[in-house]
Order: structure tokens, then sequence, then C-alpha cells
């Protein structure tokens, strides 16, 4: 944001404008600029997933469109664009049209606060965190709605299961995201990582060193693909139950925004663990912070993929039973444990 | 535009009336598939939940056909559901009254596409009984090759579609990659994939080529190692030991009750295996070991064990191929003298069950002496197998009942015929 007002400042004419408007500029380009990462990011996820998967699955995947078939999710998404836009007849019609686009700005939204490196970050809120954890509720309204407009009884069936899955995950994830949170003292996504410089080989310092914190860290992973909705927790979605639940009957291009969000979400929480738990930007062997950064994030979101293609998705009451009667009380304990840690030793290093 | 808005406030009107006229209230009678439901007359609405009826199928993901359950939910527990088939009817068995006997062959492949090989087999030792063929040693050799790779190609194509009903996509791939070979074997002996029509009567109508024993010794090679890696990937993985094991248990006399047969019966632990215990072709030179459900981690004869008992059946077929190919006679006829125009004696009536990858297959024929039968009539495992899913199915979760109905590893082109 301050890069772009510096930018918008040296421009002849248009830095003569009143400061609001300025401003108003500044925000619209970023969130143009914003956009576009989320389209880059969501294809290139695409086309990993359905490589990985055909990998591991003793296939090819796509090989026509460019090299190893790396422009075949753009011309999908085309193909997309094209399709006839088709509302069902009893559906709810506002809400039917609405619900990708609050699923897609929920995914956004959280790309406004998220950094990709010690300077780069589009809005430097002091309370990061909070606003990540806010704005990911949305993407539950958005698929509700989507659910409940649809006038499918499938469709019904996933929005309750997402009502119920994504706001009991809601939870946990919370309070797995504190322990680095109370180590850094602040909500603000640049001082936890900085909180997490030098050590051995720049890696040392990390907040998953931490017995408290690599605890945090495994459960936090485990209910940010609860919360992406990613097997083995697809229940919203679970083709063989539910045919395509929410968005069965979703086509073209507003199926593509469910589609888009699912990947931006899915950066979404591999950047936050990413930020949280694996040290951001620093790293070994003096490599720049923003490539360390992308290469991390490559790496948490390769780990979500691998789970996806081997296990088995669980039943409703498994999933709740996960969520309240182990990972909420696990979180409680956890967060007690790292607070006496932190008041004895005064760290996490 | 306007003739949808229209079109849906036609819609919403009726709905209204409707409302107006009748309560939430509806009864629907007890008798299965039957469409008959008492209106009760319209009173103040109590304020209390109703169940939802949800039409699951004929096209949908996870019932494997062109089945159709009816589902009346309460949420996410099915209080109900109750198949309707019907759907893939195709007058099997009138047909088979008005075509002659060996014309009747490519019928039998589409009734258990899955299993056609073995079908194929039923049929021609049904009509060999009824004008008392001779089949050659060579001959019932090689149908025992083609019959047991059709077995592993369908518990394989089971396997994989039991683990994408539980969210598992992967296994399925991995199943395709061996069933593939599987097909290519089966293939090069009848020139065709799925729908082979290579057992006639008399034998087969092809001769067994070295290629294909070839191919098959390479097949068994690696079958072993690829079934214990998908042990490690699929059956003991603790998601789905969670979503299987005790889950749709059917104990033993229930299944003898409902006249389960093959892979469904044995889960539940009785042992009964018409190769071993009314044995044909030459299924009593072989050695094996007939697989029953032990509840390794369950209960005996739920989901886990109907799904683990078909991988031991891989294996076991495995045994029997290992014999086949190292026994197989060096020369003789592939298939008997067998007229042109088949004409059993008057007044012959034949039942011939035999064990397929499902169960058991049977037929039972009268002939009047002409070149056609005088009545066919053919049972087929997945229908008498699917009496007892109403049953085991009450109040369970929708996800359950997805998996329970997995097991049952239905054809509809059996069930409807």
């Amino acid at each position: 944001m301050t890069l772009v007002l510096n930018l918008l400042a040296w421009l002849p004419l248009i830095n003569r404008l009143p400061e609001s408007l300025l401003l108003i500029l500044a925000a619209v380009i970023c969130a143009v600029v914003a956009l576009g990462a989320v389209s880059v990011v969501a294809l290139v996820a695409v086309w990993a997933e359905r490589k990985v998967s055909a990998h591991m699955q003793c296939r090819l995947g796509p090989m026509e469109v460019g090299w190893h078939g790396i422009f075949q999710t753009a011309a999908d998404g085309l193909k997309l664009f094209i399709k006839e836009d088709i509302i069902p007849a009893m559906a709810d019609k506002w809400l039917f049209i609405m619900a990708p686009a609050v699923v897609f700005s929920g995914a956004l939204l959280a790309w406004a606060v998220l950094p990709l490196g010690p300077t780069w970050v589009p809005a430097d809120l002091n309370i990061g965190v909070l606003y990540l954890l806010a704005t990911s509720s949305l993407v539950a309204i958005g698929i509700i709605m989507a659910g409940w407009s649809a006038h499918s009884k499938w469709s019904l069936y996933g929005a309750m299961r997402t009502a119920a899955q994504f706001l009991s995950y809601e939870i946990p994830s919370a309070l797995f995201l504190l322990p680095p949170v109370m180590a850094a003292g602040s909500l603000h996504l640049g001082t936890i990582v900085d909180g997490q410089q030098g050590g051995i080989l720049g890696v040392g310092n990390w907040y998953v060193w931490n017995p408290f914190c690599l605890i945090a860290f495994v459960c936090y992973y485990v209910s940010s693909l609860a919360e992406t909705g990613r097997i083995p927790f697809d229940l919203p979605e679970s083709e063989s139950e539910l045919v395509a639940g929410f968005h069965a009957e979703y086509s073209g291009m507003r199926f593509a925004f469910f589609f888009m969000a699912e990947y931006a979400d899915l950066f979404v929480v591999s950047a936050i663990t990413t930020l949280l738990f694996l040290g951001g930007w620093h790293g070994p062997f003096g490599l720049h912070g923003t490539v360390i950064y992308i290469l991390k994030v490559s790496a948490v979101i390769f780990v979500a993929l691998w789970l996806r293609w081997t296990l088995p998705r669980l039943r409703i009451d498994q999933l709740m039973a996960t969520c309240w009667k182990f990972l909420i009380p696990l979180g409680l304990i956890n967060i007690l444990g790292a607070g006496l840690w932190l008041a004895l030793t005064g760290d996490f290093q | 535009m306007d003739g949808r808005r229209s079109q849906r406030r036609q819609i919403q009107d009726r709905r209204q009336k409707e409302y107006e006229k009748t309560t939430s209230a509806v009864q629907l009678d007890g008798l299965m598939g039957s469409k008959r439901f008492m209106v009760i007359p319209a009173q103040p609405k109590p304020l209390q939940g109703e169940p939802m009826v949800v039409f699951m199928g004929p096209q949908h993901p996870s019932t494997h056909g062109v089945l159709q359950v009816e589902l009346h939910t309460d949420g996410e527990v099915v209080e109900r559901a109750v198949p309707r088939i019907g759907f893939l009817h195709r007058c099997k068995e009138k047909i088979g009254e008005s075509v002659a006997y060996e014309s009747y062959v490519p019928y039998t492949d589409r009734m258990d596409y899955l299993g056609a090989m073995n079908t194929n087999w039923v049929w021609s030792m049904a009509v060999e009984k009824l004008c008392g063929i001779e089949v050659p040693e060579r001959a019932e050799y090689i149908r025992v090759f083609a019959g047991e790779f059709n077995r592993i190609a369908s518990h394989l194509l089971f396997l994989g579609a039991f683990g994408m009903d539980l969210g598992a996509i992967t296994p399925f791939l991995h199943v395709f990659r061996d069933r593939e070979m599987v097909l290519d074997i089966l293939e090069e002996l009848s020139g065709a994939r799925l729908c082979f029509g290579y057992i006639q009567i008399g034998g087969v109508h092809a001769d067994m080529t070295p290629r294909a024993m070839d191919m098959a010794r390479r097949f068994l090679k690696v079958l072993r190692p690829h079934l214990d890696d998908l042990n490690e990937l699929l059956s003991y993985n603790q998601i789905f030991i969670k979503r299987s094991a005790n889950i749709g248990v059917i104990t033993a006399p229930q299944a003898i009750a409902y006249g389960l047969t093959g892979p469904m019966l044995r889960a539940s632990g009785v042992n009964w295996d018409l190769r071993r215990d009314e044995t044909y072709s030459l299924y009593n030179r072989f050695e094996f070991d007939i697989p029953t459900g032990q509840g390794l981690k369950g209960t005996v004869g739920d989901c886990w064990d109907r799904y683990y008992l078909r991988v031991r059946e891989m294996y076991e077929s495995a045994r029997i191929l290992d014999q086949v190919i190292e026994g197989f006679p060096e020369g003789g006829e592939f298939r008997a003298k067998v007229p042109g125009v088949l004409r059993p004696p008057k007044g012959g009536e034949v039942y011939v069950r035999a064990e397929c990858p499902r169960g058991e297959v049977a037929f039972y024929m009268i002939s009047d002496g002409s070149t056609k039968p005088y009545r066919l009539r053919a049972r087929g495992p997945s229908f008498c197998n699917l009496s007892i899913f109403e049953t085991i199915s009450k109040d369970m979760l929708i996800a359950d009942l997805v998996a329970t109905l997995g097991t049952f590893d239905l054809v509809m082109g059996e069930v409807d015929r």
C-alpha cells in the first residue's frame, strides 16, 4: 500500500489529486494486483494438484496444453468462462448469485494482510492474525448460502455439514495459533516472523522446535485442512455421498469461483502455517526471503495434496468428535503449557 | 427470463396450495416400494421436524449403476432406506426363450458385465448338461484360467470402487492399473475386454496362446506385491478401518435367511463355496482355501470383513491360477464336437449353478425339443444380496449407508436382468 502510494506520488498530474482520492486509487490498484495474484496462485495450485495426484496414481495427468500441461488450468478456466450460466428454477436467485462472490471474497480478503517478505505487504495490520481468523469465517457463510439457495436436498446436506464443520474447527485453529502469538507478544504477522530470526543455520529459532508449538503446529495443520474442506475432511462436498454437496447445482464461472476460492484458501492457510511456525521468510543459505517463503509455502501445500490423495474421508460424527473431544481440550491445555514455559524461560527459543 | 420467473411462480403457487390442503404429516405405508400414502386433513401445525425423503440415484455416483434408494432421513441419520430397482430391465429371461441356445451366450455377458466369463460359463454348463455334451480337459483348463482371471478383475474393481465410496481416490487408479493387465490377458484370449462371449457351449471359442500364458505368469508375479501395497494403503488405514469396521453387520443366520451368496455370505462366517462344496469343472484338482470373515477389526460380517474377504479371495485365485499354469495340458481339443444347431431332448429340465465373483449365478431351463428353451429363469446373486439392504440399513448415517451399499458389490445389469 505504501509502495503503491509512493509510486502514485511520483506520477505527474495524478499526484495533484486530493489525498483521499489517491488512497482510494491505491487501494483499488492493490486489490486488482491481489486478485491477479490469487488467480495465478489458484491456477498453479490446481495444476500442481493434478500433476501430484496423477503421479501418485501411476498416470501422467495433463500433458497436452503447454509444457507438461501447465496451461491446462487456464484452458479449463476459459472453457468454464464461456459455458452457459444455469440458475435452477426453484433457486433463491440472489443468494445463488451472491454465494460464489462471498466465498471468493472471503478467500481474497485474507490476502490483504499476507506478507510476501519483510516489506511486501498490502496492508500492514497490527492485528493480522485476528483479521485472518475473521475473514476465514466468511467462507463458511458463503458456502451455507450456496447450499441453501440451490433448493436441492443434497446441497442442503452439504450446507449443514459446512455449518457444523467450519464453525467447529474455527475454535481449535484459533487456539492453536495462540502459542506463537504469545511468544511474539503481538498479533502483527511481521513481528511474529521476526521473532523467529537467527538460530542454528537460520532455522534454529523457528517456533516449531518448541514442544508446545510443535503440538500447535500439527494440530493447526489438521484444523486448517478441515477449514479448507479437503480430504480427509471434505465432508461439505463429499462426492460419493452428497454428489458434490454445496456446489452440486453450480456450473460455469460460478463453479470456477468456488474452485479458485478453495485453492486460494489452501494457499492462505499454508502461508499462515509458514509465517507462524516455520519462520516465514527467515531461512538458511542466505537465500532471498521471498524465495524461501514461497518454497516453504509450496512444501506445506504439497503435504496437503499428499494427504488428500492418500487418505479416505472421515464420517461426520468422527469429524465432530475429533474437534470437540480431542482438539479443543488439547488446545486449551497446550495454551496453559505454553504459558508456563514462557513464564519460566521467558522465550520459546 | 420472464418464462423462468413465471414458471417459478407457478411452482411456488402450486406448493402453497398443496401445503394449505394438507399438513406435513404424511404417513407412508409400510409396503416396500409402494407409493400409497395417507394425507391427513389440515390441522394446526405442531412445531416438530419431519423426515426428509431423498432419492439417492438412479444417477448417484455411489449406487454403482442405476439403483435408486429412497432415503427417509432425519438430518444425517437414515431411518429407512428402500432400494428401488428396474431401471435396467431388459427382459433377459424372456429373450432367452426366443433365441437359440448358442445365441444366448452374448446375453449372459451383459447380465453380470464385470464377471462375464463366469456367467458365460454357467450358461454353457447348463446347456451342456441339458444336451449331455462332454467338455475336453484342455477346454476345462482354459475355462478355469479365464474364470479365475475374471474373478480377480471383478474383485479389483470392487476394491477400488469401495475405496472411492469412502473417499480414497488413489487406490481406485492403482487397482485399475492391475485390472488393465488382467483385461489384456483376457483380450489376448478372446479378443474382447468386457463382454467376452468366450466360453461357448462345448468348450471355448479360441485356443490358449503362449503369449497369454506369458502375460499370466508376469501378472501373477506382480499381483501379490501389489495387493500387499494396497493393504498398506487402504485395508489397514486407520481412517478406513474406523469407517468400515462394525458398520452394516450381517450375522450368519441373517445371511442364510436372506439367501445371500458369495463373498457376502462368507464374510458373515459361513463356510460355503460351490467350487469346493458342489465341485464342477476341474476345481477338485486344485488346492485352495475358502476364506471366511473373522471380524479382525470389528464384528464378523461387517463392511471391513466383506471388503477384506475379497482381498483374500484374490490371493486364493492367484493360487489356483498358479496350479492351472503348471498343469496346463500340452495338446488336446479346446472345443467338443457340437452340432451346428442344438436340439436338446424334449422335457429336459436343469438347474445349474456356479460360484461367480458376486455369488451363485444359476440358470433354470426346460427344453421342449426345439432349438430354443421352453422356459428360462436366471438367478442373479446381486439381486438376492440386495434383499437384505433394507434390514441392515436402519438408523445409519448417510456415509455408513454408502459404505454398506459399496460392500454389496452390485452390478445392476444382473439385478434387473
